[in-house]
């Protein structure tokens, strides 16, 4: 991908509200974690919000790192493995608790799960399904407005 | 098969066309309407002319001309009954096959094209890799697109496959019905609004047509073949078009002489067909047995990483400059090409500085190869200019002007010099696109290529209602750098889809249309 600063933050916020969003209301009962399925819902809603606030500071300094190649893209691979670094310190705020609005305290292996599979599934739509609507959006930066 | 040398307007032979494409010759057009700028419809008929009336066309029918009218038909939902394509070509990718073929890109290598870039496809999607995965049953391709440019050579296409998946959407758009055979001659513009474009017939004895429209597309390529004064002297002063040859001739003679006898081929350029040209030199040393001593001339040599700022660095080393593709690769829709929109006048030109110059791919097997050649002796890279060229005893010799004046002069001296240096750009050695300088009030940019706004519109060229749109190579300086690629020629279409729009003339697609679409490229159904 190459994208822009703004282009990153839009197709961020845009994949993870749409894409997230969907696979999260479909996910949360599945996941192996106890609770009225209201705080579950809200848990895994709160995560993924969280996901998006924090990837903003995450695309700026993606973005600054970009400029040292010389191409100024963001080689496929790293659109994935940045999901390890992003959710790690994702899990050590939801630890703590810093991260606002969770019901409480939240497990391991549903985090691990649901933040593996938006991710992975965020990134697979962000590099190939993406441009079937939107015909402009690579050719833009991945800005959609 | 043979090509074709045209003298130009100042009378120096070095325009060299493929076979099969012919330069405008004759024209047979009435004095009156050869020298006036803007004709009547009465001029046309009084001259016994028959003409016909479509709402666009698109005049030069290569991968231009076929990606915009592929965009027109698809986004901006214009019927194939308002379209025509004049060329003189039987299909979209001829001229490109026969570029590729001779400078030793087979159609079963691969191009140096991204594995989004497919001019078959609007969306890009699928890539060319996960086609090529189905295809094959082989996870490769896609391994490659995953770990690349990092960890793997950047993935690009075949061009067989390209030229299948071509031929599909050719079908499935109607093509073959907008194209009409014939050489174009002119376009100029119509008193009261739109253009007439001439086609002469391939038949002798037809009487040219005349095509009366609102609107023109050009996307007519290369003029032709550029070679290099002195080696065009040499040629013409010696009558010997044996020993020194242009990368996109037909050079196969060459090859053939070194398997027989061993021999000194002195490569000149630096860009992708000097490489494909190496690996063909280093396959018949490999494969056939022939025994090569390659001399490479670098004009300039590049030794390592290169640029003004730690974060506008280009790799290089060895002479080359390394780049996986034509431009950076964000020059197609990230941030360098965001940033060129924007820009005009001299912050134009200087962003054109930092990225310009010949690149090439950095690919693991070629680096092997040199590496091998460097440490064996029989690849030997020369920087500098080659000056006083003349043909010896059978051998083409020359003297090597090092680039800095503290270095002495080198005398070379080689049985074959295959150059490399590239296509010809001046835009007034194509006579159609002289004449809409001469004729229709377009103007040439600060490069000498044609004058384009961002929505590719030929600035000055306007008439009435009617507008003439110009991309690919022509187009170049602009505000989009990439117009000679096929993701650029994409991004040029869509430009040319969406004013169209917006001047009323055309759908401009949404994402309900664009999923529709893609649903029916999939199935293979025809555009509706």
């Amino acid at each position: 991908m190459t994208p822009t600063l703004f282009g990153r933050i839009q197709t961020r916020i845009f994949l993870l509200a749409v894409v997230g969003g969907v696979v999260t209301a479909w996910l949360t009962p599945l996941l192996p974690m106890g609770g009225p399925i209201g705080d579950r819902y809200r848990a895994t809603f709160v995560v993924l919000a969280a996901v998006a606030v924090l990837g903003i500071g995450w695309e700026i300094i993606y973005h600054v790192l970009m400029q040292w190649r010389w191409e100024k893209d963001w080689p496929t691979l790293f659109g994935l493995l940045t999901g390890v670094t992003e959710g790690v310190l994702l899990w050590e705020l939801v630890r703590v608790p810093i991260v606002p609005g969770l019901p409480g305290a939240v497990p391991a292996a549903p985090f691990v799960i649901d933040f593996a599979v938006i991710w992975l599934l965020v990134w697979l739509t962000g590099n190939g399904p993406m441009r079937v609507p939107f015909i402009r959006w690579r050719f833009k930066g991945g800005r959609l407005v | 098969m043979t090509s074709t040398t045209t003298t130009d307007t100042e009378g120096t032979s070095n325009v060299v066309w493929p076979p099969g494409l012919h330069p405008p010759t004759g024209g047979g057009l009435p004095p009156l309407l050869e020298n006036t700028s803007v004709w009547t419809d009465e001029m046309v008929t009084n001259a016994g002319l028959a003409m016909q009336d479509y709402p666009i066309i698109s005049v030069g029918g290569g991968m231009g001309s076929f990606i915009t009218v592929d965009y027109l038909r698809i986004a901006g939902a214009v019927p194939a009954a308002d379209i025509r394509v004049l060329s003189n070509l039987d299909a979209p990718w001829q001229t490109y096959q026969y570029l590729t073929r001779v400078s030793q890109l087979g159609l079963d290598r691969r191009l140096r094209s991204d594995s989004q870039s497919r001019p078959d496809n609007i969306w890009g999607f699928p890539s060319f890799a996960v086609q090529e995965a189905f295809q094959n049953r082989s996870l490769k391709p896609l391994t490659q697109v995953l770990i690349e440019p990092v960890f793997a050579d950047f993935y690009t296409p075949v061009l067989n496959d390209m030229i299948r998946n071509l031929r599909r959407e050719a079908d499935r758009i109607g093509y073959w019905d907008m194209l009409v055979r014939g050489q174009v001659y002119t376009i100029r513009p119509r008193a009261g609004g739109g253009y007439f474009t001439v086609l002469t017939p391939f038949d002798d004895n037809a009487m040219p047509q005349v095509f009366r429209s609102r609107d023109v597309h050009v996307a007519v390529g290369y003029p032709g073949v550029r070679f290099l004064p002195d080696l065009q002297q040499l040629r013409e002063e010696s009558n010997d078009y044996h020993h020194v040859v242009n990368g996109y001739e037909n050079h196969e003679h060459v090859y053939a002489s070194l398997r027989r006898r061993p021999g000194t081929v002195l490569v000149r350029g630096s860009g992708i067909t000097a490489s494909a040209i190496l690996q063909r030199l280093i396959t018949e040393m490999y494969c056939k047995n022939a025994h090569t001593q390659i001399l490479h001339l670098f004009r300039n040599y590049t030794r390592g990483a290169h640029g003004p700022h730690p974060w506008s660095r280009r790799p290089g080393g060895h002479g080359w400059a390394y780049q996986g593709f034509n431009y950076p690769k964000s020059s197609w829709g990230g941030q360098l090409k965001a940033r060129m929109r924007r820009l005009d006048g001299p912050d134009l030109a200087d962003a054109y500085d930092q990225i310009e110059g010949t690149t090439t791919p950095l690919r693991a097997m070629w680096q092997y190869y040199l590496r091998e050649g460097r440490r064996a002796g029989w690849y030997q890279p020369l920087a500098g200019m080659l000056g006083n060229l003349r043909l010896e005893g059978g051998m083409v010799h020359g003297t090597l002007k090092p680039p800095t004046p503290d270095q002495p002069e080198q005398e070379v001296q080689a049985d074959y010099v295959i150059d490399c240096t590239g296509l010809e750009p001046d835009v007034t050695k194509h006579k159609v696109l002289n004449d809409l300088l001469t004729h229709a009030g377009a103007r040439r940019n600060w490069l000498g290529r044609l004058d384009v706004e961002r929505t590719f519109e030929l600035r000055g060229a306007d008439n009435g209602t009617g507008r003439i749109y110009v991309t690919g190579t022509a187009s170049y300086g602009g505000n989009f750098p990439g117009v000679d690629t096929f993701l650029g020629l994409q991004i040029s279409a869509q430009e040319v889809a969406d004013d169209l729009a917006y001047r009323g003339y055309a759908r401009k697609m949404g994402p309900l249309r664009s999923s529709a679409q893609w649903l029916r490229w999939a199935r293979g159904a025809q555009v509706k």
